[in-house]
């Protein structure tokens, strides 16, 4: 009779028969990735994680949405017309540790971290063997497994970058009431940098995996980024583990795609880009997400239906996000008829009132057509179909370049020099814009171009020093509109404060 | 002939013989005939009056008194009765004539304002919405804080039924004969582990010995909104625009010539009529009811209204010498329901009153906020609301819900040992819900899905059985009566809930929203064994202890058993020799208790168990050139248990002048722990960043009192007064599974509202607002309260909360003759409510910078404020009210129709008037936001009723 009382549910699995065979695997390996690309499991409605503040709308609550919160909102490549105090006091550099999206970025790196983790320790040897996996099957969930370490890598990275000082939780660890201790940024980096070369050997050998799922080439690209990064998380320089992880990926046959605009449109998962990496694939019906790509998008357009058309969103314009002057004056012509990169739209350059969204030129890099001028399908025109690349050549180009100008081994100046122009060539279309010779400085100039609104200019200002103090001001930095210098605390952010409140063995970062 | 106090007849009054089941009823001039031996004694009842016997004669003039205090009622309480001079725990009786009358749709709403310490207060203004009950306060954080309904025996589960927007809507109030309200936990602890929250037991209308009786109540009425909110109206609106837009007129030239008042335009006076119809009598030793009942009422919002059939029999059959008795109760109903766009509301309040209600548009011809270009492009501003007449035409959702309860009780006098009972009561409850969306392509509100064509349904099936052994024995020599229960319960509840894809307007299936699984089946099973000794000595004091022990299908294997105890000493001090001889005292009583009881109801039915769940079809991940459905774990605490709550209470009743006043006293402390709460956990550790678990304590203590009194009792009037008190004080101990006293609280998911150790659940949690000198909040300008100079979250503190610290009950009737006058009137004090539609009334939301205009309250005039300032103190208003809920005045026709019919009239007036400071459209409605927060506008209508009531 008391045996009446174990009751399961319907359409759930247990641990056990989710992982008795390789197809089980292969669905918990997409919620690794999911992690990122979604928001949830069941619909634009629902959210992984739940945390003070986040409303009905889960939208913000997305991975790419929360990192470009953080990562551009904060710079002078975007400012947003929403009137969230939250949201302006990013843009404004005066977040407290209370805010809304200092905590969503966070909660999202940490379950993924928290999903790969359960898949990693259900794919160990043993229970590979225990299981009774053997041959191919075998070989695919290491190859998941390795793939889980990739994602669980990258998250600390992110977790690193951003707050610093995060709390650190492997697999080796339980579920349940487990208590995480906190790592220091040096310690961190020690281990992703561990992490991501013992898995070189299980992973799929660069460009020979399935599309959006990441390769050896995807470690190596983030190896190189670290390191080109790492005097700020250590203080010690990597430069030449910078050219050399940038190197492998470059000789592992990445090519430029020829049209820079064909990289951010709606058909950009199409074999013939072969510039990516390693993308997050984004899908209007079969992956519907309001943060992702359909964030970038619609976010960045007036709700004028010829314009909204243009970018392949009938049904969006969002009246959201639009760039500083900053970024256009980048360009020598800002037409975009000379250097395609140029990609801006609006009448007003300057922003008088940051909640005015015409006040500002907005991005429209990213859009939702396809190659061939069509709009593909979406339930509603609201939601994308552009895949965003995660990693892609030309950062191994720029990061190559940079390494160089700062001192790094193993690179030479004229490979330097014709990396960069390779990136100028193809946005001029012939070499007129090339470079004769560069300094260091000119490779921040060239991210903006290249890299604009690709989740990376946080982190350049601060290896530029020019994120916080006042060396460089953009509008409405410090909140005022000739932007004023900020406090240096800022260069981290802090750990959200409900966190600090439910984990005892979190130290705030100084200053919060 | 059987009369009352006031020397008018008693209709339908059972006249029986004592010992037998030979019985007669009184008829309209309350008279009757029976044929009985000449040492007959007979035994006439009727409902209301007490019992009273007589030696058989020729004629007889029999005056029965009033009841309402009889001492020998008999009060139902858990799994079995007791007479109300013996209740040894703290419960409250509303009997059928005590309830509020009126228009009134769901049971719930029958006592408001009559029990000391239970809170009754309105969801929403739409028909069968229901209320909101709290007994002696909230408890819990995240579980359930409902209490537990048991009717005729078999307690309700609260499963949601889909298109019933409140499962006590399916029920025909006009079924009830009475509600019992068990609050402490010497009454609650033998319902165990979902008696935290109180238990209201539901007694429906039986049938009675003699011929058939007819009952025919028909009732029409009519509701109005009190008041509109106060936004600007067209003139003032245009006033505002005009005067702050004076660059570049982006605003100006947006406005229109028309002058719509919204509300007016969503808002009509709601006509309901509500008819029923019953026959009781006895067929053979059969007694019966039959009843019918038709309700059909109008909510004042536009296209929203329910309508209700039902249907309830009952069969009270004995056999073998009334050695065992069968009771069935079965009760069914359908209901239609037609709702009303939700967003019409507040639609109402925001839309531009310069702009009209129609216009030529490709919306259906309703204005919207749009554009079309010279190519026929079309632009609506997705973010602008919508026009609120639009959002009701064009929005059909209705839904069929159909229900039928019911139970069998065999109650079985062993012949050998009368002593010992054997009850056994199988009971069901099934009910099925479904409905359908439908929007018009064109109508703006479903625009970017054009329209909407898509369903929604789910089944309900419960089970109950339940086996029980009493043994009673009265043990003369040493003065002692005991009274033994031991029992075995068995509860099933299983919920189906049918997925659906999205269909647009045209039928065409929206890819990918094809569900993955076509149902899903949630399941919770309780098993139980419980146990009650009551051992009375001398007829004056009297021990009571019950054990529960129930076992929860929600929880892992080590944790689901959960033990309940209680025990409870009651001295009837009246009965003591210094007091027997004092006349004007009829009873004293002394009541002490303490039990333990559980909580777990309201949380997901797996929350144990490690899962992996599929994705649905719109959630897949890439990989190559396939699309995988994601397996995600589940966050889960494996050992999640029982909420606990340990309650002591002390009560004395009172009665004088032969109970013509009465009452009680009771003060009580309710402690729970392994708070059933969502709480952040680190993050890293499970799979979501919130977990439910038990911890955190909370304490509810409170007074009650509660007086009835009969002033006046003569031939021709007579005049009752009820009155009753609480008080109650809850507070957080604890939040943490460590002690931390660093620790905050947790937020709420609103950001406006915490709970935090020291305070009281749902503590506002704001910036102190500055004042200027003139007394009016300024801008953005709060109190920099640990003077640091900057203005953060450390400066935010606690301020007030929604829970009423007194609750307040009045209710009086007058009957003079035939005429009858009654009112009921509450009210709350203490209690603050955020008022959500001023923080949205503010220039930015006007002059919106996103291409639109939008009106506001008036209070923008005052404040003036550009951007919202929702965290400040300002909104947290004091929302103590009065609010008389009901008048009514009746007329008693007596017999007409050749004297066949008995007749009454009576005329009603609900939701009378609200005294209150709030600034809000409704100081008490709880509704979808959560205590305390009101966005939800849906006002509740005055309500103006008539009826008749025949008898034949």
């Amino acid at each position: 009779c008391a045996k009446d009382l174990n009751l399961q549910p319907v359409n759930s699995n247990t641990a056990d028969k989710q992982y008795s065979t390789a197809q089980g695997y292969k669905e918990v390996l997409a919620k690794v990735y999911g992690g990122y690309s979604l928001v949830s499991s069941t619909g634009v409605g629902n959210s992984d994680i739940s945390v003070p503040g986040l409303g009905s709308d889960k939208g913000p609550s997305d991975f790419l949405r929360a990192l470009f919160n953080v990562n551009e909102l904060t710079t002078d490549e975007a400012v947003c017309a929403w009137n969230d105090a939250d949201l302006q006091s990013l843009h404004n550099l005066n977040w407290a540790s209370s805010n809304l999206y200092v905590n969503l970025l966070y909660a999202r790196s940490l379950f993924q971290i928290t999903v790969c983790n359960e898949l990693i320790r259900e794919s160990s040897d043993e229970k590979i063997t225990a299981r009774g996996f053997t041959g191919a099957d075998a070989d695919n969930i290491r190859h998941y497994r390795a793939e889980a370490r990739f994602l669980r890598a990258y998250q600390y990275w992110v977790l690193m970058d951003v707050y610093g000082n995060p709390p650190f939780v492997t697999d080796k660890d339980p579920i349940g009431k487990f208590i995480p201790p906190q790592i220091t940024r040096a310690d961190l980096f020690t281990y992703i940098e561990t992490e991501l070369k013992a898995i070189d050997a299980d992973l799929v050998p660069a460009r020979q995996n399935e599309y959006a799922r990441a390769d050896q080439a995807a470690a190596w690209a983030l190896l190189a980024r670290m390191y080109l990064n790492a005097a700020v998380y250590t203080g010690q320089e990597h430069y030449t583990d910078a050219i050399a992880y940038a190197n492998k990926v470059i000789s592992a046959g990445y090519k430029l795609v020829p049209k820079y605009a064909s990289l951010f449109q709606a058909d950009n998962n199409l074999p013939a880009n072969t510039e990516v990496i390693l993308p997050i694939a984004y899908d209007a019906s079969n992956s519907g997400n309001y943060g992702g790509t359909t964030f970038l998008i619609c976010s960045a357009h007036t709700a004028d239906a010829a314009e909204c058309k243009a970018a392949g969103i009938p049904g969006g314009g969002w009246l959201g996000n639009r760039t500083t002057e900053k970024i256009p004056q980048l360009f020598a012509d800002q037409s975009g008829k000379t250097d395609a990169r140029a990609m801006f739209q609006g009448d007003k350059q300057a922003i008088d009132n940051v909640l005015t969204f015409t006040d500002g030129w907005r991005v429209n890099k990213f859009s939702n057509i396809a190659s061939d001028g069509t709009i593909p399908y979406s339930p509603n025109g609201v939601l994308v179909n552009t895949d965003f690349p995660l990693f892609r050549l030309a950062e191994m180009y720029l990061i190559y370049a940079e390494a160089v100008k700062r001192g790094g081994a193993g690179g030479d100046a004229a490979t330097a020099l014709l990396y960069m122009n390779k990136l100028r060539e193809r946005a001029y279309g012939n070499a007129n814009g090339n470079f004769t010779s560069f300094t260091v400085d000119d490779v921040l100039s060239e991210r903006g171009r290249e890299m604009c609104w690709e989740m990376c200019r946080r982190t350049d200002l601060i290896r530029f020093g020019k994120f916080t103090g006042s060396t460089y001001l953009w509008p409405w930095k410090g909140g005022v509109k000739a932007g004023a210098g900020v406090d240096a605390r800022f260069n981290l952010l802090p750990i959200p404060s409900s966190e600090i409140i439910a984990n005892p063995h979190l130290h705030q970062n100084q200053g919060y | 002939t059987v009369r009352d106090e006031g020397a008018q007849p008693v209709i339908a009054a059972s006249v029986q013989v004592q010992g037998t089941t030979k019985g007669v009823l009184t008829d309209t001039k309350g008279q009757f005939t029976i044929e009985v031996p000449s040492d007959a004694i007979l035994v006439v009842t009727s409902l209301g009056y007490q019992s009273q016997t007589f030696k058989a004669q020729r004629t007889l003039d029999i005056t029965l008194k009033a009841a309402s205090t009889s001492l020998n009622d008999v009060v139902v309480i858990g799994y079995g009765t007791s007479r109300r001079k013996e209740v040894t725990g703290a419960i409250a009786v509303v009997s059928s004539k005590d309830f509020q009358k009126g228009s009134i749709t769901t049971p719930e709403q029958l006592i408001a304002g009559k029990v000391a310490g239970v809170s009754i207060a309105g969801n929403s203004g739409s028909p069968g919405a229901g209320s909101t009950v709290r007994i002696r306060g909230s408890v819990s954080l995240n579980a359930s804080n409902d209490p537990l309904y048991v009717v005729d025996g078999v307690p309700l589960n609260g499963n949601n039924i889909y298109g019933a927007s409140n499962p006590l809507s399916t029920i025909n109030p006009n079924d009830i004969e009475s509600m019992t309200v068990l609050k402490d936990a010497a009454s609650t602890a033998i319902y165990g582990s979902r008696a935290s929250n109180g238990v209201i037991i539901i007694t429906t209308r039986k049938g009675a010995a003699g011929k058939p009786v007819f009952n025919f109540s028909t009732q029409y009425s009519a509701g109005k909104v009190t008041r509109e909110l106060p936004v600007l109206s067209a003139d003032q609106f245009r006033k505002y625009v005009t005067s702050l837009d004076t660059v570049g007129h982006t605003f100006v030239d947006m406005m229109g010539n028309a002058s719509t008042d919204w509300q007016k335009e969503i808002f009509h006076a709601a006509q309901g009529t509500d008819n029923n119809l019953s026959i009781s009598g006895s067929l053979k030793h059969m007694p019966y009811r039959v009843s019918v009942g038709y309700l059909n009422q109008e909510g004042i919002v536009k296209t929203d209204r329910l309508a209700r059939q039902s249907v309830g029999v009952s069969l009270s059959p004995r056999f073998f010498d009334d050695h065992l008795k069968v009771d069935v109760n079965l009760k069914g109903s359908l209901s239609q329901a037609r709702f009303a766009n939700g967003g019409a509301v507040s639609a109402a309040m925001y839309f531009d009153p310069t702009q009209p209600v129609h216009a030529t548009s490709p919306f259906g011809n309703y204005y919207e906020w749009a554009t079309i270009e010279p190519n026929g492009d079309i632009n609506l501003n997705k973010v602008a609301p919508r026009n609120p007449v639009a959002l009701l035409d064009l929005y059909r959702n209705t839904s069929n819900v159909s229900r039928s309860y019911g139970n069998v009780q065999f109650d079985y006098k062993f012949h050998f040992l009368p002593e010992l009972h054997a009850n056994l009561n199988l009971g069901y409850d099934v009910a099925k819900g479904s409905g359908h969306e439908i929007v018009p392509a064109y109508a703006a509100q479903n625009w970017l899905d054009t329209g909407r064509n898509t369903q929604y349904a789910n089944k309900v099936s419960n089970q109950v059985a339940e086996f029980y052994l009493n043994y009673t024995k009265d043990l003369r020599s040493i003065k002692s009566n005991i009274n033994v229960t031991a029992g075995y319960g068995y509860y099933n509840n299983l919920e189906t809930k049918y997925n659906f894809p999205f269909i647009r307007y045209n039928g065409d299936t929206v890819p990918n929203t094809q569900p993955k699984y076509p149902y899903d089946k949630p399941q919770t099973r309780l098993l139980s064994y419980y146990g009650r000794l009551i051992y009375t000595f001398n007829q004056k004091y009297i021990l009571a202890a019950s054990l529960r022990t129930d076992g929860s299908s929600r929880f892992g294997p080590d944790d689901r058993w959960g033990l309940f105890p209680s025990v409870a000493l009651t001295w009837r001090v009246n009965q003591e020799a210094f007091l027997k001889d004092a006349k004007v005292l009829s009873d004293l009583k002394l009541r002490l208790s303490y039990g333990v009881t559980g909580n777990q109801d309201g949380i997901d039915p797996y929350a144990y168990q490690a899962n992996y769940a599929f994705s649905d079809n719109s959630s897949k991940v890439q990989f190559g050139n396939t699309w995988y459905n994601m397996a995600s774990p589940a966050a889960y605490d494996a050992h999640l248990k029982w909420e606990q709550t340990a309650s002591s209470n002390i009560g004395l009743d009172y009665g004088f002048l032969d109970n013509r006043i009465s009452g009680a006293i009771d003060v009580y402390y309710k402690k729970t722990k392994d708070l059933l709460n969502v709480i952040p956990i680190p993050a890293g550790s499970n799979f979501n960043s919130v977990i439910l678990t038990n911890v955190g304590n909370v304490t509810n203590k409170g007074a009650e009192f509660s007086i009835n009194a009969s002033p006046i009792r003569t031939k021709h009037v007579q005049w009752n007064i009820g009155f009753n008190v609480a008080y109650n004080d809850n507070t957080i101990t604890n939040l943490t599974a460590v002690n931390d006293p660093s620790f905050h609280g947790t937020a709420n998911a609103n950001g406006i509202q915490i709970n935090s150790v020291g305070y009281q659940i749902n503590a506002f949690y704001v910036y102190r607002q500055l004042y200027d000198k003139a007394g009016k909040p300024i801008e953005g300008v709060f109190e920099d309260l640990n003077h640091d100079g900057v203005i953060n979250q450390d400066d935010l503190y606690h301020y007030k909360s929604p829970n009423a610290r007194y609750i307040y009950g009045f209710s009086t009737d007058l009957t003079v003759d035939r005429w009858s006058l009654n009112t009921v009137l509450r009210a709350n004090t203490g209690n603050y409510m955020y008022n959500g539609l001023q923080v949205g009334s503010i220039q930015a939301n006007s002059l919106n910078p996103l291409g639109y205009l939008a009106n506001s309250l008036d209070n923008v005039l005052y404040t003036g404020f550009v951007n919202g300032q929702k965290l400040s103190d300002y909104y947290v208003q004091n929302a103590s009210f009065l609010r008389m809920d009901n008048l009514g005045i009746g007329y008693d026709a007596g017999a007409v129709f050749n004297r066949k019919v008995g007749l009454r009239l009576n005329a009603n007036v609900q939701n009378v008037f609200v005294i209150t400071k709030y600034k809000g459209q409704d100081p008490e409605l709880i509704g979808g936001s959560g205590a305390g927060m009101d966005f939800t506008v849906y006002p509740r209508p005055r309500t103006y009723s008539i009826g008749a009531n025949l008898r034949f």
